[in-house]
């Protein structure tokens, strides 16, 4: 079976505007895949360009078989779509909603009334199915919206920064059931922001002011930026930042409390620099080196994007 | 003092950027001031009148004309039955018809006392009396100066009667003239106007505001589908109010119900669909309900005052006439005093329907056009 989605040089544009451009990459089936960037780089745009809810303005996207420029119906059938507003009807109560959605997907009433009870049963909702949506807590709204989302159990999940505004327990809740849906075959792309959601991807695409950066699992991702991190303690943090900064293969100076995190470029050794940069005072009072997380790829490519953009 | 300036002034700027709000800030005494100084007036002019004419002779033609020089009347045809005048009324065609009997003229001449009639529709309250006092003052001239002629060629007072030309009016449909049978069938069209357009133009409104809409865009639903599953409840809810005002205003305002109700819920559709249209197109323009809700009342405003609701439509000088030939309220006032009142029958309001249907597709076509389930 070939892949779910098949994006090839896809673009878009509003007026002058580029919000995407020149896009390519699959998906492969049964895959978590991660579209990561900053707010407005391009990720919504991309994610309604494969629902089919927006055209392409050049290339084309293939999703579960169908061009979605061409055949956009077809693709609405075979996909689930689910964002941080989680667009429950705040007004119906649980089962309400989820018999809606159920409805306007096309599923018969008898298909309907075998598996919204289970479906209510697996999300932990029986016990509120008569409670109105609206007064569900985010955590639980966000259950729902899933459970609305994947009711006619499409081949293909979307995810629009499904966390948003979530309580970090009913986060790691929401991804152990995303991996699990994933695991039965159900290919899933989600947008995020947030690093350590990244970080539970298969394969993450990196996109900055509308361009795919790189691709790959989060290690290769890392790996390829060639940074390391050490954590650092001075004894005076907010001078420290100040010389360390300069430096041109620094690449970040973050402080946490009454540490400093600086991230290198070109491997270059943290620890040395920062006890040749601090001297005596602030100096460094206590190093270790860590392994570096998505976040320090991220921002590392960020900057370096940042550096190309002034110096051209 | 400065937090209140710095309220005042975060207020002015929203306002300014919200255009719909300041076009309405403009646009609604601008409109007020033209519809009420200009296109309201309670003395009807121009009234369409129908003539039958038993007698043909040349007094009777002289009367028409002369009634026609007033102004008040417009001879829009002749009838040549009592029958034909009761079409020309319930098919809004005309408003008043006057009837010549037969040897007026020869009567007239002999210096006897002789019967005009004027038959005048009663539905309108208002054209009544302006309809009726003219031709009873050019009934009475008119005989002075018979009568004046008369003295003059015999040179002697006669035993004629006073007055040779008398005018009986006849007040058909709503003869008792009460005002709460010509307004509550009216109701029922105003109210219908009022809340089916709202509450369709804030149902696309409120999807598009709380996100569900574009949850609706990604499922496989059709277009069709969203719009008609929209309004089907409305329909319903219409069919409740109307039935709701009949019921009440027969009961509590004793309003008669002339004409077949069958026939009324049925060509109710009509109007109940355009009335649903136009809230879909302002839904299809208003991004939050605010705005749907401002569109709606802006909308109601020429329905109340144009339609022909509470100020007479015959009134109303012609571009007024014209702006509210296409508003659906206009010709559903015709439809439902038409058989309410009048017992009209559905070839008697045909033209109506045809202008109802009309205003439906091209809206449907306009709606259509603008809701595309795409975004951006």
């Amino acid at each position: 079976m070939s892949d779910p989605v098949v994006v090839e040089g896809l673009s878009r544009s509003f007026g002058t505007l580029v919000a995407v451009s020149d896009v390519s990459f699959r998906v492969h089936r049964g895959e978590i895949f991660g579209l990561l960037g900053p707010n407005g780089a391009g990720k919504s745009t991309t994610l309604r360009m494969l629902c089919g809810i927006l055209d392409p303005s050049a290339g084309r996207a293939t999703v579960v078989g169908f061009d979605v420029a061409k055949e956009p119906e077809r693709v609405k059938q075979n996909i689930g779509y689910m964002t941080q507003r989680f667009s429950l009807y705040e007004d119906l109560s649980v089962e309400e909603n989820l018999n809606f959605y159920a409805g306007v997907y096309g599923l018969r009433r008898r298909e309907r009334r075998a598996r919204i009870p289970a479906e209510l049963e697996r999300a932990g909702l029986t016990d509120r199915r008569d409670q109105i949506a609206g007064t569900l807590s985010g955590g639980w709204k966000q259950r729902l919206a899933l459970v609305c989302a994947t009711i006619h159990e499409p081949p293909l999940l979307f995810l629009d920064e499904p966390t948003a505004g979530v309580d970090p327990v009913s986060r790691r809740e929401f991804w152990a059931h995303i991996h699990r849906i994933a695991s039965a075959g159900t290919t899933v792309i989600v947008t995020t922001h947030y690093m350590d959601e990244a970080e539970r991807c298969h394969r993450l695409a990196f996109i900055f002011r509308g361009s795919l950066l790189d691709i790959g699992t989060p290690t290769e991702i890392i790996k390829r930026r060639n940074i390391r991190v050490a954590v650092i303690t001075t004894s005076n943090v907010g001078r420290a930042v100040d010389l360390l900064t300069p430096y041109p293969s620094v690449d970040e100076v973050a402080p946490f409390g009454d540490r400093l995190r600086v991230a290198t470029l070109d491997a270059v050794d943290p620890i040395a620099l920062a006890r040749e940069v601090l001297g005596q005072s602030p100096g460094v009072l206590d190093a270790r080196e860590i392994v570096p997380n998505v976040e320090d790829a991220f921002v590392a490519m960020v900057h370096s994007e940042a550096r190309a953009g002034a110096g051209s | 003092m400065n937090r209140m300036l710095s309220i005042a002034w975060k207020e002015m700027i929203q306002a300014r950027r919200d255009r719909l709000t300041m076009g309405m800030m403009v646009g609604i005494p601008i409109i007020q001031l033209l519809l009420f100084g200009y296109a309201i007036n309670t003395d009807v002019r121009n009234i369409a009148t129908v003539v039958y004419d038993q007698d043909h002779s040349e007094e009777s033609r002289g009367f028409v004309r002369r009634m026609e020089a007033t102004g008040f009347y417009d001879v829009v045809g002749h009838v040549k039955s009592y029958e034909e005048i009761g079409i020309a009324l319930r098919s809004r065609d005309a408003m008043v018809a006057l009837v010549v009997p037969p040897r007026f003229g020869a009567e007239v001449e002999a210096g006897r006392a002789a019967q005009l009639q004027l038959v005048v529709d009663g539905s309108d309250p208002q054209v009544v009396a302006s309809a009726t006092d003219t031709a009873m003052s050019l009934a009475a001239a008119r005989s002075s100066v018979l009568t004046i002629e008369r003295l003059q060629r015999l040179g002697q007072p006669v035993s004629a009667p006073t007055q040779v030309i008398a005018l009986e009016p006849a007040t058909w449909y709503n003869p008792d003239l009460r005002t709460a049978v010509f307004i509550v069938p009216g109701l029922v069209g105003v109210i219908l106007t009022m809340t089916l357009v709202m509450f369709t133009a804030m149902a696309i409104a409120r999807e598009r505001e709380r996100g569900t809409l574009e949850q609706l865009i990604v499922s496989p639903i059709r277009s069709g589908e969203l719009t008609v599953g929209k309004i089907l409840p409305y329909i319903a809810v219409g069919y409740l109010q109307m039935t709701l005002i009949l019921v009440v205003g027969s009961l509590v305002f004793d309003v008669p119900i002339v004409g077949s109700i069958p026939l009324l819920y049925l060509l109710s559709v009509f109007f109940i669909a355009a009335s649903l249209a136009v809230g879909l197109f302002f839904s299809t323009l208003a991004k939050t309900q605010q705005q749907a809700m401002q569109m709606s009342f802006f909308f109601l405003l020429p329905n109340i005052l144009l339609s022909g609701f509470m100020f007479p439509w015959e009134a109303m000088p012609a571009p007024a006439r014209w702006l509210s030939t296409i508003l659906p309220l206009t010709h559903y006032l015709r439809v439902i005093r038409g058989i309410v009142l009048k017992g009209a029958s559905l070839a008697e309001l045909s033209s109506e329907l045809v202008w109802l249907a009309g205003l439906t597709l091209v809206l449907i076509i306009v709606v259509s056009m603008r809701f595309q389930k795409k975004l951006g």
